[in-house]
């Protein structure tokens, strides 16, 4: 089991490792200018020197994804649930989730400014949490109808009414689903809060870093920012697959048995 | 377990049962017409058709999973309705439908927790089930990690853990390899024998039929009625029996008699 869990944390920390290193050197070779791509240790020494802006930006901007997270799932599973109760509503609804989650949605931060505020955090949050909402609705309510029906059937036999059904079987089944959607969503969220703040917010934050410093020129500023935007998305998509991994201790299938 | 107690008790009765889907409309189907059957307590029925027979419907009507358009299904003298709320019987489908996310013990126990057994009379009884179909070892397995067999074995175990006294089983081996599939049915025979639990066994293979059953149900498809009721006695049956001349018989009659219902 350690080996396994080293053979397969090896290959890709090898090669994060060579690919910094051909970018370091191509970019010391080719005298690229650094305000095309700088160096990565210029990035990090920028990352150090900066340190007390760029933590608080990341601080300021991790928090309205986290909490647009949060909300979003919460109001996602929450319709999910209502919708599996009533039938007509989730044959309703469930065509126009699907169709709105086709659109890019963070196109929405504009309207979202003045519907609530430009200067006010919510309706940055506002874009995450309509970012996160559509694809944990739209697949947990999958998951709570895809239930085999000898499985239904089954429950029947047993004399069981819908909320047991829902309890023993739709919920559980649909955690496969929604541990996809987290998957889709953790990682968007991050990237709906930096846009958003393209657009307006308050100006301490990650996507104001961003484009103030390459507005002044200061590119390993801007890159430095784009790491530390970078670690929280992964942060983030790590928090999801850990609470996947916790929820769902049958996933971790060990062998095939023959007959 | 329960002793086979022999009394030639009622298991379940139909009289003139009819069953339509989506009756008064374009897709109205007549799916079973003008049923009449009977099942002793003890004995072992097979249902076999061509597809579209009705086999599945019926065993259906018997587990009130569907309702009869026509006609009365009695389980153990009361309705069929009052039977599944009593939960007179255990079911057995092709999709094992055990839950990916209990292991073995606890899909077996997952009856018993709905009536509300303590963890420990659950725990010693699935203990008895395992021994039952011979999967101790795998107790703390979850269903992804056991083959297609095992996981009909588990499924067995399940239906069974509450003791009913009918054991209803829809295609249950249909998705095993041949091997494998004779295998579970001596199983499915010992376990029978044990436990004296009266079966109804949906199927659409000749051989099985015949090798399992103390009845054979043939039904003629659309609408499905019944054709003929064929009596097997192949006393004690081992591997050995699928060699016989008595089996090859009885596969011979149960084979005429589908073929009789293919002729129309």
């Amino acid at each position: 089991m350690k080996n396994n869990r080293l053979t397969a944390v090896l290959p890709p920390v090898l090669v994060g490792i060579t690919g910094l290193a051909l970018w370091e050197g191509a970019v010391t070779v080719f005298e690229i200018k650094e305000f095309l791509l700088p160096k990565p240790s210029s990035i990090w020494a920028r990352l150090i020197e900066e340190w007390g802006v760029l933590r608080h930006a990341t601080w300021e901007t991790g928090k309205i994804a986290i909490s647009g997270l949060l909300i979003g799932i919460l109001l996602g599973v929450l319709l999910a649930l209502i919708t599996n109760r009533f039938k007509v509503l989730n044959d309703g609804l469930t065509p126009f989730a699907i169709a709105i989650n086709a659109t890019p949605i963070v196109a929405l931060a504009p309207i979202f400014n003045v519907w609530f505020g430009l200067t006010g955090t919510f309706s940055n949050q506002a874009v995450v949490i309509a970012v996160v909402f559509f694809p944990v609705f739209i697949n947990t309510a999958k998951g709570l109808n895809e239930v085999h029906p000898n499985e239904i059937e089954l429950m029947h036999s047993y004399a069981s009414g819908d909320w047991t059904i829902l309890r023993e079987v739709r919920i559980p089944n649909a955690l496969p689903f929604f541990a996809n959607s987290l998957r889709l969503a953790a990682p968007l969220s991050v990237i709906a809060a930096i846009v958003a703040e393209y657009f307006g917010g308050p100006q301490d934050r990650i996507g104001n870093v961003i484009t103030s410093s390459a507005g002044f020129a200061k590119y390993d500023v801007a890159w430095a920012a784009i790491a530390m935007a970078s670690g929280l998305g992964l942060l983030l998509f790590g928090s999801a697959l850990v609470t996947e991994r916790l929820s769902m201790p049958w996933r971790i299938s060990g062998d095939i048995k023959d007959n | 377990m329960r002793e086979n107690s022999g009394t030639l008790e009622e298991a379940v009765s139909i009289r003139a049962a009819d069953k339509v889907f989506n009756p008064d409309s374009d897709n109205e189907v007549q799916a079973l017409l003008g049923i009449d059957l009977d099942i002793k307590e003890g004995d072992f029925i097979s249902l076999i058709g061509p597809s579209g027979c009705g086999k599945s419907t019926l065993l259906r009507l018997i587990a009130d999973l569907l309702t009869p358009t026509a006609g009365e299904v009695e389980v153990f003298g009361k309705t069929a309705n009052e039977a599944r709320l009593d939960q007179d019987y255990g079911m057995v489908f092709q999709h094992s439908g055990l839950f990916d996310w209990r292991d073995v013990s606890a899909n077996i126990e997952l009856p018993l927790e709905l009536k509300g057994w303590s963890k420990v009379d659950r725990r010693k009884r699935s203990r008895e089930m395992l021994e039952l179909v011979r999967l101790e070892e795998f107790k703390d397995h979850y269903p992804r990690q056991l083959s297609g067999g095992m996981q009909q074995r588990v499924s067995i175990a399940r239906a069974l853990s509450f003791e009913p006294r009918l054991l209803l089983m829809d295609e249950p081996f249909g998705a095993l390899d041949e091997m494998t599939r004779e295998h579970m049915q001596v199983e499915l025979l010992r376990i029978w024998r044990e436990t004296g639990t009266t079966v109804v066994f949906v199927t659409h293979s000749i051989p099985e039929a015949a090798f399992l059953s103390s009845k054979v149900v043939v039904l003629s498809p659309r609408p499905g009625r019944i054709h003929s009721e064929i009596t097997v006695d192949l006393g004690d049956r081992t591997d050995e029996t699928r060699e016989d001349p008595e089996f090859f018989k009885a596969t011979t009659e149960v084979r005429e008699a589908l073929r009789a219902v293919e002729a129309g």
